[in-house]
């Protein structure tokens, strides 16, 4: 059986590696392979697979990548993933990938996909656009449209038309998929001693870049080993994280929060991996489906219009019930127009329902971890305090 | 010519036509309640006007709102103030500019108060900010918000499905919204009419715009364009008052062509064209004046910018179509600048360059805006190689005083200039600008 420490290190080296190894020798290993990109925070990665293909999270550098050219291409006031996103391009760590996926997340993604296609003509470069309008016979109608002009182009990528059968079974493998994530992400809200939150972390980032039977696998495998982990119960108190959906916090940061005294009881990271929030239905139609469960069944973030006021923000107050949460930590990446403009109306609702929280930003390379350590322990202190009295 | 240079600054026909047409909007917006008129607020970009008018509904524009508080230097108080209820320092200038102004007592930039809206009509195009403003306004007024999702080019170009799902929404959610909030019947023949009226100001429009490839440049198509847009950008497209203004303003363009005269500035009439530039970007506006200036004390006038495209590119051939009313508001919606992706701005701008014969292209940076701002690093680099003409890069605000640095801006526009000099002694750049009172191009329509 595999162990926690085992799992940990195959993630942590996946994580690590910045020339995507695991990528390029899947891509190796059988002719015609062929390896799709694409940014936060979701695209049907189902339309890849099926035709072949494997989808490749990239999310930016870290705090381990030396950023030289990236900086070239962005003012100051631009947030770091474009630019470290960049620098992973032209320093040839992405000369294997030969499609990129931009999905409508925010101006600077959407204007990324150009770039892509001035910088890098040879590869098929798609800003991914999905409806703000819920109505199946609208948005839907877009969406499906949408989503066959995505299965053409990857089609042509794959060089054979991606039929509906195959779109299926990838849908029936990505449910799997979606249905371990939520179920580490229950088990860490019922036990999350047993399971850190850098531990989930690198598990989830896994599946960014992992086959998804792979992953699967993984995922099994960790329920199993983090299960029967021995691990101690500490008094520290639960918290939701939100608003780090695009630009990843550094794992020190995800650490800091844990060692100051909060459990992570859920979390936006990773949005992609648990985007539709129950299985995606198989028969019929899988283009249909996929727009189905994007309209009505699917998480929620800033890069979604609310189009109503009452709704508004309800998803946090709801996770922050349904995981027993005591408060919430709002970590937006500096610079990030969609998270910080969401924020203030996200911090009403939650004052409205008397849930306390702080807030502050980072960048994917922040390495001074001193003033959040300090921030959320004194928020972990504040809320054991308040939950006393 | 400029003998003939007024001493004091005139106000022309059509500024004074245009100041009337603002403070009447003004004015019809600080009575609405009392003559029981419904408002509705809405962007630039993609703007629905002749909708909003076929229900009689008076048009807030809070972009305009943000940009005109920024000239009367009032909008650095209102980022504070915004900035003090939770606002990022991080994010867009207007938004907070907006919401400020909304706290402290929404009164409008000429003092009036502004109605609280009936409806927020969330026509967007090219910029996620917008849905969030209105996310975020939404919670102040609790009425009612009609979204029209406007897709982005991101291949460079419309596709049918684009065109379809906009002209869906519209069939379905916003005229059936717009008519519950004004209690006013859809007519589409009053549509047609007002569409009509709209095509024929967009070609004078044009007109305008491309007068500025004469030598000298009747026009500064950037300081002078952002006035120029103004009818045709906010409330005004489609009203016979518009097509009235750009009529007056082609009037007095054609007069200075014909007596080889250079644009009007503030400080007077320019006396000479030196440098001819392409500007990207929008301006900053707590410093208009300052900043327009700084051009003109150089003899450098701007030829194109893309600014005066953010609500619509006319110049590239688009007209509303008042035979195919619903497509054509998609088609114009689709079209807007910063809706098309970054390799079309590139042909766009590089065509602007030759076109207008150029000197080179000037980049205002601005901070605020992801939706122009990301990328243009790419396009200035892009230019300079396919053109061969030099570019540069200034950073400034919209409407966050903070953010405009007099000196260094300065100071960058001078190393450019002295930067074209240089090309142009090495005979890089096209010839310097035809001396004034050559003969207008004869391609002027
Ligand atoms: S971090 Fe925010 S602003 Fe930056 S690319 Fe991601 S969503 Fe856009
Ligand atoms: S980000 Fe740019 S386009 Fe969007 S609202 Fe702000 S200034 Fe306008």
């Amino acid at each position: 059986m595999t162990t926690l420490r085992e799992i940990n290190e195959r993630c942590s080296a996946l994580y690590e590696d910045l020339n995507f190894g695991y990528a390029r020798e899947w891509k190796a290993a059988k002719p015609g392979r062929k390896v799709v990109g694409h940014m936060p925070f979701y695209v049907p990665r189902e339309i890849i697979h099926a035709g072949g293909g494997l989808p490749l999270g990239i999310f930016g550098g870290g705090d381990q990548l030396e950023v030289i050219h990236g900086d070239a291409y962005y003012q100051s006031y631009i947030c770091r993933i474009p630019r470290s996103t960049i620098e992973l391009a032209v320093t040839k760590r992405l000369d294997f990938v030969d499609g990129m996926l931009f999905p409508s997340i925010c101006d600077v993604v959407r204007n990324l996909s150009g770039m892509w296609k001035v910088m890098f003509p040879n590869v098929y470069a798609k800003y991914f656009d999905v409806p703000q309008n819920y109505r199946d016979d609208i948005g839907g109608t877009f969406y499906i449209n949408e989503l066959n002009e995505l299965r053409e182009g990857l089609g042509k990528l794959a060089g054979r038309r991606i039929s509906d059968d195959e779109i299926r079974a990838s849908i029936v493998l990505f449910n799997e998929n979606r249905r371990l994530v939520r179920e580490v992400y229950a088990f860490r809200a019922a036990q999350p001693w047993k399971a850190p939150a850098a531990d989930v972390y690198l598990l989830m980032r896994a599946g960014m870049t992992l086959a998804v039977e792979e992953h699967n696998r993984m995922l099994r495998e960790y329920l199993d080993a983090a299960d029967k982990a021995d691990a101690r119960k500490r008094d520290n108190c639960r918290i939701v994280v939100t608003g780090a959906f695009c630009e990843q916090p550094p794992l020190n940061l995800v650490k800091s929060i844990e060692l100051s005294g909060c459990y992570i009881v859920d979390d936006d990271f990773l949005l992609v991996n648990r985007w539709e929030q129950s299985d995606v239905a198989v028969e019929g139609d899988p283009l249909a489906n996929l727009a189905h469960a994007y309209l009505h069944n699917s998480a929620h973030t800033a890069a979604k219009y609310e189009d109503t006021e009452k709704e508004k923000g309800m998803w946090l107050v709801d996770s922050v019930r349904k995981n027993r949460a005591e408060g919430v930590i709002f970590a937006c990446p500096s610079f990030c127009d969609p998270a910080l403009l969401e924020r203030p109306m996200l911090q009403r609702v939650l004052a409205e329902h008397k849930i306390p929280f702080v807030a502050f930003k980072y960048a994917e390379n922040s390495g001074q971890m001193q003033p959040i350590r300090e921030q959320a322990g004194t928020f972990a202190d504040s809320i054991k305090l308040w939950s006393v009295q | 010519m400029n003998a003939r240079a007024p001493k004091e600054v005139v106000k022309e026909a059509s500024m004074l036509k245009q100041k009337e047409m603002i403070s009447g909007n003004y004015a019809k917006l600080a009575s609405a309640k009392e003559q029981g008129r419904k408002v509705v607020s809405t962007f630039v970009p993609g703007n629905l006007n002749e909708l909003i008018m076929c229900f009689d509904l008076v048009n807030n524009l809070p972009e305009i709102n943000a940009i005109q508080n920024g000239m009367r230097k009032k909008t650095g108080g209102y980022i504070m103030e915004a900035e003090k209820r939770g606002h990022s320092e991080d994010v867009c200038t207007y938004v907070k500019a907006d919401l400020g102004m909304i706290a402290k007592g929404n009164l409008g930039p000429d003092g009036h108060p502004l109605p609280a809206p009936d409806a927020l009509l969330l026509s967007y195009t090219g910029c996620f900010t917008f849905m969030k403003w209105f996310e975020l306004v939404r919670e102040q007024y609790k009425c009612e918000t009609l979204m029209l999702h406007v897709p982005y080019e991101g291949d460079g170009h419309a596709t049918k499905n684009m065109r379809d799902y906009i002209v869906k929404q519209l069939k379905e959610v916003i005229i059936p919204g717009l008519e519950r909030v004004s209690g006013v019947k859809f007519d589409i023949d009053r549509l047609r009419e007002i569409l009509r009226e709209s095509a024929k100001a967009e070609s004078h429009f044009v007109w305008v715009l491309q007068s500025a490839k004469n030598k000298p440049s009747p026009i500064d198509a950037y300081f002078g364009g952002v006035y120029y847009v103004g009818p045709i950008f906010t409330a005004f497209r489609g009203t016979p008052d518009a097509t009235e203004y750009y009529r007056l303003l082609r009037g007095e363009i054609e007069q200075r062509i014909a007596n080889g005269q250079g644009p009007i500035t503030p400080d007077g009439e320019m006396k000479e064209e030196k440098y001819r530039l392409v500007v990207e970007g929008p301006p900053n506006w707590t410093s208009f004046r300052d900043f327009w200036k700084m051009f003109y004390d150089e003899g450098a006038v701007v030829v194109a910018s893309t600014y005066t495209k953010v609500g619509g590119v006319y110049d590239l051939g688009f007209r509303h179509d008042p035979d195919h009313p619903l497509e054509s508001l998609a088609d114009y919606c689709l079209g807007c600048y910063t809706n098309r992706n970054l390799p079309s701005r590139i042909d766009l701008i590089e065509k602007y360059v030759n076109e207008y014969e150029a000197d080179g292209l000037l980049i205002n940076s601005i901070k605020s805006c992801n939706s122009f701002s990301a990328g243009q690093l790419l396009i200035l680099r892009e230019i300079e190689r396919r053109t061969g003409r030099p570019a540069a890069f200034i950073e400034t605000d919209l409407v966050d005083p903070r953010y405009f640095s007099p000196a260094n801006v300065k100071n960058r526009l001078e190393s450019y200039l002295q930067m074209i000099e240089q090309k142009r002694r090495s005979g890089i750049a096209p010839p310097a600008a035809a001396m004034p009172g050559a003969a207008p191009a004869a391609a002027m329509q």
